[in-house]
């Protein structure tokens, strides 16, 4: 494992939000590596900084201090329509409240990354079906997502995620608005990705069953990754 | 890629509540303004203009009445011009023909059915041909007058249609008018002039006659010689007209009119409706431009967290940008078709009931291809225009705050 490429590095990454006078330390030098193929989980307590760590490795928002390395180039140094365009082809976002767009069928809500990175028409409808296939959807395409369960639109999601053959998929508590049984289901769903395909996965999570799903646990308390045992005190 | 966005924008506008389609009613207003006035005022200004084809710029008009009475001829309540007043402005260089004419109306009985309308009269002589050829009269079947024709009439070319008599009249047939039968010689050929299609004409000595107009006259023509100053001539024809009717400068019981000033006068007004129509459309536009940005905003916000997902997967600032443009521009655009229909139904409506009321099709409703295409896209624009801040707003949006935002 240690042989393989860094796709994603943080070095002594902080996040400052400025509260009026207040300053509020969301992360608070974060050092952090993912080797191309991982499944890496991050644990912590509400508030510890885990979806803010999600969202810059995501390129949705930058550092205040430190760096991000995605794919060996600084992400701080990016334009908006480069950052868009890292987002688009590299990234697939999963998010705890799946946030389909409700307008859209569950066709068109895959389609849509393919339709912000110019994919040809036929090429788009081929791949919204394959992935519908892949998550076990194909008879629901023409459904909005609000005639689907949770279940189902987190699958959804997944498949929007992958649309663009990401490098990474960046999932923050893909369980979190499921029942355990529901969660599994789409936990398979994530594995089967990782094994088969060799995807890299980050995920957030508080649940540490499905923690377990993952090669690799990091945890994060007050912006800080520190050992297991301090996390949860 | 532009289809894609097209198809997502129209989807967005597709799901829009009643409220947000109700800022439209200032768009919509303001083109059903344009296309009605647009239309109208071509159709009118082309009908006038018809109407004054037969008013040559050698021409000047004189009718009893103060300044230029616009009714029909001999209409007024002030003293009659008088035969006498020919001889008198013969007398006057510049002018090369002074004629009188007698415009009565009266009534007409064929085919059992009585219709009320109006004779002019025909002059005899060489002053014949000069009418004929001012009005650009012409048979279409028979022939026109000749001197000495008694009981004999041409008809205007509406009565080649039902609606008069209930049969059209054919040349030959007898017709009673005022307790006389008159024999039709002639039809005259289409004039696009209502006034003109629906006249009888008779030879002066026979309409006097019948009507008992003794020396009274409706109008008095003149025409020009060759090389006028025509302002110059309007002012020898006041003075003698003074002079033999008495009466002093500024207190004038009769009109000169300058066939060509006429018109102006007419589009002139004309003009003036229209420049005060286009300022309230202006406005109604501009209102409903801003109703738009005002329903656009809130679109944005109500779409918050979307632009934050859709960011997510890769859409750039420029795509939200254009998304939330196009969803704008529609907007207008949709309320300029609504706005359009409106504004032909209005116009045809309009043109209807004038021709209704004229018993003519002198008001037409002109809407042209190109003005409705151009109102088309004149609307899209002041939809995008108005949109401009709303999707600068949304395309600025930071992609996490947009995420956080709750609905
Ligand atoms: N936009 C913001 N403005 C101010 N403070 C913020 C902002 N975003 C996050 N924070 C703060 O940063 C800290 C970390 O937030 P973050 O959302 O990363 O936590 P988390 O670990 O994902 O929590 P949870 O498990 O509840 O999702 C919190 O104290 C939060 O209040
Ligand atoms: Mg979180």
């Amino acid at each position: 494992m240690t042989n393989k490429e860094t796709i994603i590095e943080l070095k002594d990454v902080w996040k400052t939000y400025k509260m009026g006078a207040v300053e509020v330390h969301a992360l608070r030098g974060i050092s952090l590596k993912v080797k191309r193929g991982e499944f890496l989980a991050i644990m912590g307590p509400s508030g510890s900084g885990k979806s803010t760590a999600m969202n810059m490795v995501g390129c949705l928002d930058v550092p205040s201090k430190g760096n991000i390395y995605l794919l060996d180039k600084d992400i701080a140094k990016m334009s908006e329509s480069e950052l868009a365009k890292v987002r688009g082809k590299k990234i697939g976002f999963i998010f705890q409240t799946f946030n389909l767009i409700n307008t859209l069928t569950a066709r068109e809500n895959i389609t849509l990354p393919m339709v912000f990175q110019d994919y040809p028409k036929e090429e788009r409808r081929k791949r919204a079906e394959d992935l519908l296939k892949m998550v076990e959807l194909d008879n629901r395409m023409g459904h909005k997502p609000s005639e689907l369960s949770g279940g189902q639109q987190q699958r959804i999601a997944i498949a929007r995620a992958l649309a663009n053959e990401p490098e990474v998929i960046l999932a923050d508590e893909p369980t979190g608005n499921l029942d355990s049984s529901t969660g599994e289901r789409v936990m398979d769903f994530l594995t089967k990705l990782h094994k088969e395909k060799g995807t890299t996965i980050v995920m957030v999570t508080h649940d540490l069953k499905t923690a377990r799903h993952a090669d690799r646990i990091e945890f994060l308390k007050d912006g800080q990754i520190v050992p297991e045992k301090e996390a949860f005190t | 890629m532009f289809l894609d966005y097209l198809r997502l924008s129209v989807n967005n506008l597709t799901r829009r509540k009643l409220r947000s389609w109700l800022t439209m009613i200032g768009i919509f207003i303001g083109i059903a303004a344009v296309v009605a006035l647009i239309g109208l005022g071509e159709g009118l200004r082309s009908a006038i203009s018809s109407q004054f084809d037969m008013l040559s710029p050698d021409i000047i008009t004189i009718q009893a009445g103060g300044l230029a009475a616009f009714g029909p001829p001999g209409s007024t309540v002030s003293t009659p011009l008088s035969n006498d007043l020919v001889k008198e402005l013969e007398k006057i260089s510049d002018a090369e023909y002074v004629i009188s004419r007698s415009i009565s109306s009266g009534y007409a009985k064929f085919n059992d059915r009585i219709a009320i309308g109006m004779a002019g009269s025909m002059p005899n002589g060489d002053k014949r041909a000069i009418v004929e050829d001012m009005v650009g009269i012409e048979a279409e079947f028979g022939r026109l007058l000749k001197d000495g024709d008694q009981y004999k009439i041409v008809v205007g070319n509406n009565f080649m249609k039902d609606d008069i008599f209930g049969k059209p009249v054919q040349v030959g047939n007898r017709i009673m008018i005022q307790d006389k039968y008159f024999e039709v010689v002639g039809i005259a050929k289409k004039l696009g002039n209502f006034m003109l299609d629906g006249v009888v004409l008779m030879n002066e000595d026979v309409q006097k006659e019948l009507f008992n107009e003794g020396d009274d006259v409706s109008l008095i023509v003149v025409k020009a010689r060759k090389n006028v100053n025509m302002e110059l001539l309007k002012e020898s024809i006041e003075k003698v007209m003074r002079k033999e009717r008495d009466v002093k400068v500024g207190k004038e019981d009769f009109s000169v009119e300058l066939a060509i000033n006429t018109l102006e006068t007419l589009n002139s007004t004309l003009f003036a409706v229209q420049l005060f129509v286009y300022i309230i459309a202006s406005i109604s536009l501009i209102v409903g431009g801003i109703g738009i940005t005002n329903t656009m905003y809130t679109s944005v916000l109500e779409k918050t967290k979307d632009i934050g997902v859709m960011k997510a997967i890769g859409a750039k600032n420029r795509d939200i940008f254009v998304l939330f443009l196009l969803e704008s521009g529609l907007l207008g655009m949709a309320g300029g078709l609504i706005g359009i229909i409106v504004g032909v139904a209005m116009a045809k409506g309009m043109a209807f009931i004038g021709s209704m009321q004229l018993g003519s099709d002198l008001i037409r409703a002109d809407i042209s291809f190109a003005l409705a295409f151009g109102s088309l896209a004149f609307s899209f624009i002041i939809g995008c225009v108005a949109g401009i801040t709303p999707a600068i707003r949304a395309a600025k949006m930071h992609p996490v705050d947009a995420l956080r935002f709750a609905k």
